[in-house]
């Protein structure tokens, strides 16, 4: 079966304990998470979890339904399905010679980034967007010399009302 | 009210309607300990092993239609229960397991017996806890209850830290519990209902196939009044024997690798499978691309999970088993016999045919004991009121297949995950549910002795199980793989170098009778069933008998090796 990315918003009860059983239950079922990502809501009792996964269309459906299984998951949302935002940051630091830097700070102005930190040799410039601008903005540096990268998983919302 | 942990524990327990547990204590537990015997009315039956506690809840809890309950204390106490927990997590046996733990502040300081069996048990177990703080003492009991026994059951395991049990703190009976993460679904979807006797409407060679969730539901009536209203023919899973009555003429046998050559053949054939409660495990399709090929399948199962997860379904349902049988019921006493059972004659003529050509069958010879005919002369015997626990390997198949299950809650087995040494304790068990039924455990010469510790429970507490060991001086079932799929090369799979059965019973204060004559066959076991206390009857029988038929691993169901 065709593969494709799959995002999914948990809401679950912010409990010790919760992320080891997702997971577990990823390990344990030989599903496939490519990112992650876990922070507290305007509720303090309930976590969201945002999950990228790619797989066939009959494992999502099972990722779904065991997610759904576990006792600390209150919802399972398949973003996929609907119109949704979706945010990744990332800070990508990267040499910049003198005569690199004014090429480094057009690439930064074209994807509306910032630099965040100056050296000597290098800029750290912090990136925000979906999954295909992180991707473009790395190409693009990547000439340059990166010298390392954080970045969190993807983050995203539904567009319409309600949660 | 001021109630220490302890206390609370026990209060809750018994809250809970539960009336025996199944444990072994430790240092972790001294408190709980120390507060259960002052309660007449909880009894706590002493293991011998904690693995035997926990089989034995199990027992219990589907002899008795509760919920099996086993205590035990941190650390080795707490690592001895992961398999029977892992047991019964494959057959969704409700189940609340209470483990001492080293006291809260010295968790996580690699302590002496501290283990993280919450860490342990967390893909094994439906769900389970660390109570750290003594005032969610008393709801988290009940929440483990709760979730044990409700949805699709499961084993629940709480761990409990040893200041918690000792803390003294105000009590009250916690409110009802409600989860708004969990909320299972017992009501089925009114259209696939309308659906579902459609389907039925315009089956030609249709088959019901129920499974574990049948017994767990109590829907074995609705299972035999949906069969009969159709005249649609009955086939189960391991776990779903005693769903229908194993003497009805649309009773087709067991489904799978050692199913009947009509139920492996009925699936082969059909147009329509009704799945209740089913999960179509690999030892039950064989090969999933050749299961079934011509029929439409409905799946009823309160778990949404085991829908689509093998197998793709036309008609998935969600819903308890007993409810939505129910409802289609309902639906059906609308429709005329003749709607609902449109060219069944033809249909249940071919399978007769099946029944007739390749029956379950065995040659009792004069000179050695077929296991087949023990099981067989063990249900003649007892008119198939027994409850039968079995342990794993050719013995279970064999009591599967020869003992004619007329009645839910009768066949008690390690269906999912198979464990040997599975028998025994949970044979106390039942017996401790149901002290007014036989038990008795058909066992494997090598299954017995992995928990034959628990001799000396069975026969403490007076809780009288009758042992049939089919002793074949072999591991046999691996043996047989080893005979059709090896070479006959049985690489450590001889077990002739065994203990004198009837002496070890003797030794627990039981009583052992030996038997090798097929003549005395009947003779022994009369003698054994009818003797006081707990005895083994020793059944020395042919060595290097096979379970037929059988699908090869991978196979398809059709294709199966015959004697
Ligand atoms: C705890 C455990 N270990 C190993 C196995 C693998 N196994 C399955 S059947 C079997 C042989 C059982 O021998 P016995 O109890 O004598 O039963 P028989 O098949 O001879 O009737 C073995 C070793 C198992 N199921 N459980
Ligand atoms: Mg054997």
């Amino acid at each position: 079966m065709e593969t494709s990315r799959y995002l999914l918003s948990i809401l679950v009860d912010d409990e010790p304990g919760v992320l080891s059983r997702i997971a577990g239950l990823f390990s344990g079922r030989g599903f496939n998470i490519d990112s992650l990502n876990v922070a507290t809501t305007d509720d303090p009792d309930v976590s969201r979890i945002t999950m990228a996964t790619t797989c066939d269309a009959q494992v999502i459906e099972q990722i779904k339904k065991q997610l759904h299984k576990l006792i600390n998951v209150i919802t399972v949302n398949d973003l996929t399905e609907k119109k949704y935002v979706e945010r990744q940051l990332a800070l990508v630091k990267v040499h910049a010679k003198p005569e690199k830097r004014a090429e480094i700070l057009r690439i930064v102005d074209i994807f509306r980034c910032r630099v965040v930190d100056v050296g000597h040799a290098h800029y750290t410039v912090e990136i925000s967007g979906d999954s295909g601008k992180h991707q473009a903005f790395l190409s693009l540096l990547k000439p340059m010399g990166i010298i390392e990268i954080a970045s969190t998983g993807a983050i995203a919302l539904a567009r319409e009302m309600g949660k | 009210m001021k109630l220490t942990g302890a206390q609370i524990l026990v209060k809750m327990i018994k809250a809970q309607g539960v009336d025996t547990i199944f444990g072994y204590p430790g240092g972790a537990t001294i408190d709980i300990h120390d507060e259960i015997v002052r309660h007449n009315d909880l009894r706590h039956i002493l293991v011998r092993h904690e693995q035997g506690a926990v089989h034995a809840a199990d027992g219990y809890a589907r002899a008795h239609k509760t919920t099996g309950v086993a205590l035990v204390t941190s650390g080795p106490g707490a690592t001895n229960t992961v398999t029977g927990i892992a047991s019964a997590h494959a057959d969704s046996i409700p189940m609340v397991v209470f483990c001492g733990q080293v006291p809260t502040g010295l968790i996580g300081n690699d302590a002496f017996q501290e283990v993280d069996i919450v860490g342990i048990t967390r893909p094994c177990t439906k769900h389970n806890y660390l109570v750290k703080d003594p005032d969610k003492l008393a709801a988290t009991i009940q929440e483990a209850f709760y979730i044990a026994r409700s949805g699709r059951p499961g084993p629940v395991l709480v761990d409990l830290p040893k200041d918690i049990l000792q803390t003294q703190i105000d009590f009250q009976m916690p409110e009802e519990t409600h989860l708004r993460s969990y909320k299972p679904n017992y009501t089925p979807n009114k259209k696939q209902i309308a659906k579902v006797v459609q389907m039925v409407k315009d089956a030609r060679r249709p088959v019901i196939f129920a499974g574990g969730g049948v017994i767990s539901s109590c829907a074995s009536e609705e299972i035999t009044r949906l069969a009969q209203m159709a005249r649609i023919p009955v086939t189960t899973s391991l776990m779903g024997l005693g769903a229908f009555p194993g003497t009805d003429p649309l009773w087709l046998g067991m489904l799978g690798m050692h199913g009947t050559f009509r139920a492996n053949m009925s699936i082969g054939h059909c147009d329509l499978i009704i799945a209740v409660g089913v999960r179509f495990d690999d030892r039950v399709t064989g090969n999933i691309a050749k299961f079934a090929p011509h029929a439409s399948i409905i799946q009823i199962d309160i778990d949404p999970t085991s829908i689509h997860k093998n197998i793709p379904v036309q008609c998935p349902i969600v819903g308890d088993c007993k409810t939505t049988l129910e409802h289609i019921l309902a639906l059906m006493e609308k429709q005329t016999p003749a709607q609902l059972t449109v060219e069944r004659d033809p249909w249940l003529a071919q399978i007769d045919q099946w029944k007739q050509t390749t029956p379950l069958k065995y040659d009792q010879q004069a000179d050695v004991i077929k296991p087949q005919f023990v099981v067989e002369k063990l249900w003649e015997i007892t008119k198939g009121q027994a409850i039968i626990t079995t342990e794993v390997g050719q013995n279970q198949m064999w009591a599967a297949q020869y003992y004619h299950f007329d009645r839910p809650n009768h066949f008690i087995t390690s269906g999912g995950l198979g464990v040997m040494g599975f028998g025994l304790p949970a044979a106390i068990g039942a017996k401790a549910a149901c002290p007014d039924k036989l038990v008795v455990d058909v066992a494997g010469d090598g299954s017995i002795q992995m928990n034959i510790q628990e001799l000396m429970t069975a026969v403490e507490n007076c809780l009288d199980v009758k042992i049939v060991i089919l002793n074949n001086r072999f591991l046999g079932m691996v043996r047989q793989w080893q005979e059709f799929f090896y070479n006959k090369a049985y690489a450590c799979t001889n077990i002739e170098n065994a203990p004198d059965f009837i002496k070890l019973a003797e030794a627990y204060g039981a009583t052992g009778f030996r038997c090798t004559d097929p003549a005395c066959v009947e003779d022994t076991l009369r003698k054994g069933l009818d003797t006081p206390g707990t005895v083994i009857m020793d059944f020395v029988v042919e060595r290097e008998e096979s379970v037929y038929p059988m699908v090869p691993a991978g196979g398809a169901l059709t294709e199966m090796l015959l004697v």
